[in-house]
């Protein structure tokens, strides 16, 4: 169906290419994922396909790459459209137009689908992908998951054969993810669309892929059966690490899998305990909330919330899209609107002081954090930042060197990788030295490796007496960083306490080592490879 | 008794109620009558709360009828400070600010006097019940599918105007979210130097909006277009541009009395069918096909009828007695209410009960926004 033959791309003004000597055979009704760290060209092998890359981004083409025949070269993206149906990562931001309808027939439009074909299929869609009661609902209200299934929808309504997909789960959180990547399982099987799909968080797909197209980030790429790949790849999810671990082979891809070969390991690790965190749950209460309450006119995002947080000590905050997880974090530093309650910090309310006072009580980096870059370089942020919290010149840039040693000064904050531009929104907000510290979804778009560093440096604030806080969807990643777990729902607190009780208690929300290790109570594959250190085989 | 033929909940055709609230607004602009305007303010208002749905751009009414009110009040302030002394009834004298030569003609306060405001205040109750019928329009019909309903050839630059459209919102979201993460650096600058640290994250969110979206629109298909020869395409061009040109030639012609005949009438209707075979041409390039369009059917054409109706009525009553339409400031007198323009008036009003009731959202569920737009608030 999909046809790389010997395909090497480069990007204008680029120094060497992005992908180099690809050949690849995608044959009909294969889901197919694409895995790699941020920056190894996962996104223009996809833009590829449709001929997006070169018609649309610029760059060059050698080789050639057809689809059912029909080479990029000749053909523009739109003259694809009948063939490739195309779901970015927000799919927001793809939407032509306003309600759920129009945007399903939209590419039928385009086609000059007839009428009563359209009518038909536009209902068919709805029901496959099961939001036929959403049909009339403007596509600005409706939350993250359902947005990426009308924008697959959308694209499936023109019946394409191939459904490339770019991270579509990346910002929705676990059950949003796996109500989409269901429906992309089922479409596989269903329909025998072929789908090519790239997810950082290889733990959701990984289990529905019959092929890996791994890029370990020199322009080659790695092609094999998913066991196969990441038998030694960087990127792997924790399910595979566990197994390597474990000498299982072949690798499981499923936690099925994994628990029918844990059995031996299980047994081997009945009797130990796993490593507590020091310190978690004793430091003192740094910041002190009681019924804090935020009302957007009618609607109640966060209902009479109680939260202390203490010195040393890093909490998750999760909970679906939509439950208030954001309103408390900007109502908690006093810059988003709070009506009613109270919060304390050293004695003080953060609203009640002014934006420069309140970040040296609570500093947050909020969702896009690169909202709070705006000069031209590193370095130039750094000294901003240094004046902006009359630090002596230099903290800031020392700050981030701790952070994420090696960050060029003279790159623009744009051009840095997702991860670097976290750090250096983080060192700016760190130079005033506020005890608390907010992070407002900060794993998004970080990369296994970028996911690991984040979480070290997360662990380093916490041990300088910091409170921290993230809100995430990533269960792994709070696995492996939080010591308490705070799962909002409809603007209320629903479960608090320690990470390996609330976490392993939810399916939803259990890390893949806990599936595959319960009853016992192991989070991380660290943990895990800890106590084998100490336990003889 | 008659009943109108659906009755079924559907939304109109936008054409139709623009056709109607056109007429209302042609009807405004025959008369100063501040009773007759009333009367087009209250039909407009009574069919906007029968009919509309309960999409956002519905909710706009109430902003045009503010407009409404601060055209009326500024014509009034207007006419206080730039001289209002024509008149016999004197309300209030204000002293008068004497201004140098070169500005002779204007006056600044001065005696303001009954008649003087009166006619500011018809003035612009006048203009203002205008835009209000226009917002009505807007209320009751979603601009965007106004749009969809122009012919192929134009349907780009449709498109562009609908993307552009919903651009706008997005950049106001993006403007208060980056000004709070601003809050956050707790920002110490105001006025210029804060305005760089706004726009250029507001940009760059933008540009990368626009660039997603673009690549999503192509890669969708938009912008296919059908085979079309150089000869064919040259064919079309000199179509277009000759006929618009010949339009332009044929309105002057019309209107100046001095030029020859033939350069009226008869280039007007040549450039009209020019252009409009041009388009045509054009427009068959564009394979495109429309999802349930909206259709003109008997509802439609009643509500657009009722518009005109009352048009007509009012010029009809300008040839009868126009002393009804422009009341009488010198002397002063109470403004005259004759049957006629009221009934063509209330013509207008019938839509509220001939145009099917509007589709209600009932399945909407009442989730709350994504946590993003929570915090945008």
């Amino acid at each position: 169906m999909i046809e790389f033959s010997d395909v090497t791309m480069t990007y204008p003004d680029a120094p060497a290419p992005a992908i180099a000597g690809l050949t690849l055979h995608i044959p009909e009704g294969e889901l197919c994922l694409v895995a790699g760290r941020t920056g190894a060209g996962k996104s223009t092998l996809l833009r590829a396909i449709n001929g997006l890359f070169p018609h649309f981004t610029g760059g060059r083409l050698q080789g050639r790459v057809t689809v059912a025949g029909r080479d990029t070269r000749a053909h523009h993206p739109r003259e694809f459209a009948d063939l490739v149906g195309v779901v970015g990562q927000d799919p927001l931001a793809g939407f032509a137009t306003d309600t759920v309808e129009e945007e399903l027939a939209y590419g039928m439009e385009q086609l000059a689908v007839p009428g009563p074909v359209m009518r038909k299929r536009v209902e068919e869609t709805l029901d496959l992908l099961g939001i036929a009661e959403l049909r009339r609902r403007p596509l600005r209200t409706l939350s993250g998951g359902q947005q990426q299934r009308v924008a697959i929808g959308a694209a499936l309504t023109a019946h394409p054969k191939v459904l490339v997909l770019d991270e579509p789960t990346s910002s929705l959180d676990p059950t949003a993810a796996e109500e989409v990547l269901a429906t992309i399982a089922r479409l596989v099987h269903d329909l025998g669309v072929t789908v090519v799909v790239a997810e950082h968080r290889l733990e959701r797909v990984v289990q529905y892929a019959d092929r890996l197209i791994y890029l370990p980030g020199d322009a080659r790429a790695v092609i094999g059966t998913p066991a196969e790949v990441l038998a030694d790849s960087v990127v792997a999810p924790p399910l595979v690490e566990l197994g390597r671990l474990a000498g299982w082979a072949p690798l499981p891809m499923s936690v099925r899998d994994a628990r029918r070969l844990a059995a031996p390991l299980r047994a081997r690790l009945a009797g130990v305990e796993p490593l507590s965190r020091p310190g978690a749950g004793d430091g003192a209460v740094l910041l002190r909330a009681r019924q804090v309450v935020v009302r957007y006119g009618t609607v109640v995002a966060v209902r009479g919330v109680d939260l202390d947080l203490r010195a040393g000590s890093v909490t998750a905050l999760m909970g679906r899209n939509g439950s208030g997880k954001s309103s408390l974090l900007w109502a908690l530093q006093g810059s988003g609107p709070r009506q009613g309650g109270r919060v304390d910090v050293n004695g003080v309310d953060p609203q009640r002081r002014s934006a420069r006072e309140a970040r040296r009580l609570v500093g947050l980096v909020p969702q896009t954090a690169s909202d709070l870059l705006y000069l031209e370089t590193v370095d130039a942020e750094c000294a901003q930042a240094d004046r902006e919290s009359d630090s002596p010149a230099g903290a800031c840039r020392a700050l981030l060197d701790e952070l994420m040693p090696g960050i060029p000064d003279g790159h623009h904050p744009r051009d840095l990788s997702e991860g670097q531009k976290l750090a250096l929104a983080l060192a700016i907000q760190l130079v005033a030295a506020p005890p608390v510290v907010l992070l407002d979804e900060p794993t998004r778009g970080l990369d296994y490796p970028g996911k690991r560093i984040f979480a070290r440096v997360v662990r380093e604030l916490a041990a300088a007496d910091r409170a921290v806080v993230v809100a995430t969807h990533d269960v792994e990643f709070v696995a492996a960083a939080a010591d308490r777990v705070v799962v909002m729902a409809d603007g209320e607190i629903v479960a608090d306490g320690p990470t390996a009780d609330v976490v392993v208690a939810s399916p939803a929300f259990a890390p893949q080592v806990a599936k595959v290790l319960d009853p016992l109570p192991w989070l991380t594959v660290d943990q895990v490879a800890d106590a084998l250190s100490r336990v003889p085989a | 008794m008659w009943r109108p033929p659906t009755r079924l909940p559907r939304s109109l055709h936008p054409g139709a109620w623009w056709l109607w609230a056109l007429g209302l607004a042609t009807a405004a602009t025959r008369t100063t009558n501040p009773l007759l305007l009333a009367l087009i303010l209250a039909v407009a208002a009574c069919v906007v709360v029968a009919r509309r749905s309960d999409a956002p751009w519905a909710l706009g009414f109430r902003l045009y009828l503010w407009l409404g009110a601060i055209i009326v009040v500024s014509r009034v302030v207007f006419r206080i400070v730039f001289g209002g002394g024509e008149g016999d009834h004197v309300l209030f004298t204000l002293p008068h600010v004497p201004l140098p030569e070169w500005a002779a003609g204007i006056r600044l306060f001065g005696p303001v006097a009954v008649e003087h405001l009166l006619g500011g205040a018809y003035d612009g109750l006048r203009l203002a019940t205008m835009v209000v019928c226009l917002g009505a329009a807007n209320a009751l019909a979603n601009p965007k599918r106004l749009l969809r309903a122009v012919p192929g050839a134009l349907y780009q630059i449709g498109t562009a105007v609908v993307v552009a459209l919903s651009v706008a919102p997005q950049l106001v979201e993006s403007v208060l979210r980056v000004r709070r993460a601003r809050r956050l650096r707790g920002a110490r600058h105001e006025g210029v130097r804060a305005l760089r640290g706004i726009v250029i994250p507001v940009l760059e969110d933008a540009l990368d909006r626009s660039l997603a979206l673009a690549a999503a629109m192509d890669s969708r298909g938009y912008g296919r277009r059908g085979p079309q020869s150089a000869r064919m395409h040259a064919i079309t061009g000199v179509l277009v541009v000759g006929g618009l040109a010949g339009v332009c030639v044929g309105l002057y012609g019309l209107l100046d009395a001095t030029a020859p005949r033939y350069l009226g009438l008869p280039m007007l209707s040549a450039g009209l069918a020019a252009a409009a075979s041009g388009f045509t041409l054009s427009g068959r390039r564009v394979l495109r096909s429309v999802y349930r369009p909206d259709r003109f059917g008997a509802a439609e054409l009643m509500v657009a009828g009722c518009g005109l109706a009352t048009a007509a009525g009012l010029y009809l009553t300008m040839r009868v007695d126009p002393a009804n339409l422009y009341p009488s400031l010198s002397p002063l007198a109470w403004p005259p209410f004759a049957p006629l323009p009221a009934i063509a008036i209330l013509t207008g009003l019938l839509p509220a009960w001939l145009a099917p009731p509007p589709p209600k959202d009932t399945e909407v569920t009442p989730t709350g926004p994504r946590d993003d737009a929570v915090v945008i608030g």
